[in-house]
């Protein structure tokens, strides 16, 4: 098994997501410059927060044009799975890979600390592992969630219970109180509709360590790993 | 060949920047103003051997494929001649 972790002028989390697969999940990863196009051996890649080519124009819409952004929708396409995390979302968004946009948050902070995020389906290769309805505790940092998409887009997103993690309260009910950003449907994260690709704007790889605050995104690495042990 | 490229959200959008900047104006005492929608402009030099149409359609695919997210934003485009 073999994690890739693509890195963009401006990536930021490109090295805790490495720490958190090397040390926690316990494979070997490889960081992928955004120039390169080789993705043969890999079975999971990390798309990884942080703010590529300086959020310029909108968050993520240049890393898309990266070359290694053209094998990573081959590598979709053929299967391999894809977790895009904060900007790594936004990046999939932009590449068409996931529906729908993130725009800025409704209010006009900068949202960094720890939210709850539901977990709505265990029927995903990155949650497999986690009981559906699980409410985790994952830090979110960002300036641009703010999940939109058209009314037909969520109408689909619901139907084929696409939409992964939801912000909740600590019981997990997805109040409006709880939503950090003002995401369509208190949305967090979604899947496609093949399931292999995921984006999510909390941070799950700052969530493995006990000392950093929580555990609780180590459910979705382990989940991901137990998907490629069984292929 | 020049183009404008004016991008704009989407009605229905919401543009929490627009809405700052509206209450900065209001602190100030600019009064009637109903509402302010950021933007943003391209300026794009063309090559001058292009006709108007030629131009256009060439902004018309850079504003599609690159300057605007079409599930948020729309554009419009404006086409002259360099001065």
């Amino acid at each position: 098994m073999k994690f890739g972790v693509p890195v963009f002028p401006g990536s930021n989390c490109d090295h805790d997501a490495y720490h958190v697969i090397s040390k926690h999940v316990g494979q070997p990863v490889d960081f992928i410059w955004h120039k390169d196009t080789d993705l043969s051996g890999y079975d999971a890649l990390v798309i990884p927060g942080g703010f590529s080519y300086g959020d310029y124009l909108r968050a993520g819409a240049l890393a898309r044009f990266s070359p290694v952004m053209g094998a990573v929708k081959e590598f979709a396409a053929k299967g391999g799975f894809v977790l895009g995390i904060c900007n790594g979302f936004q990046i999939l968004c932009e590449a068409g890979l996931l529906p729908g946009a993130l725009i800025r948050n409704r209010g006009l902070d900068f949202v960094c600390r720890h939210v709850n995020v539901r977990v709505e389906t265990d029927d995903t290769p990155f949650t497999n592992q986690i009981e559906s309805g699980t409410v985790l505790s994952i830090p979110v940092a960002h300036a641009e969630g703010n999940y939109v998409c058209d009314d037909q887009t969520l109408d689909q997103l619901e139907k084929n219970s696409q939409v992964i993690f939801r912000y909740c309260d600590p019981d997990g009910a997805p109040t409006d109180a709880a939503n950090p950003n003002g995401a369509r449907s208190n949305i967090a994260g979604i899947c496609n509709a093949e399931r292999n690709v995921l984006g999510m704007m909390p941070h799950p790889e700052r969530a493995c360590e006990e000392l950093l605050g929580s555990n609780d995104g180590r459910g979705i690495f382990r989940s991901l790993t137990r998907t490629i042990e069984a292929a | 060949m020049k183009a404008k490229v004016y991008v704009t959200l989407k009605s229905g959008v919401l543009d929490p920047q627009g809405k700052a900047i509206h209450h900065s104006a209001e602190l100030i005492g600019f009064e009637g103003i109903k509402g302010i929608r950021q933007g943003k402009y391209f300026e794009i030099a063309l090559d001058e051997g292009l006709t108007e149409e030629e131009a256009r359609i060439e902004a018309e695919k850079l504003a599609t494929d690159i300057l605007a997210n079409p599930v948020i934003e729309d554009f419009t485009v404006d086409i002259s001649r360099s001065a």
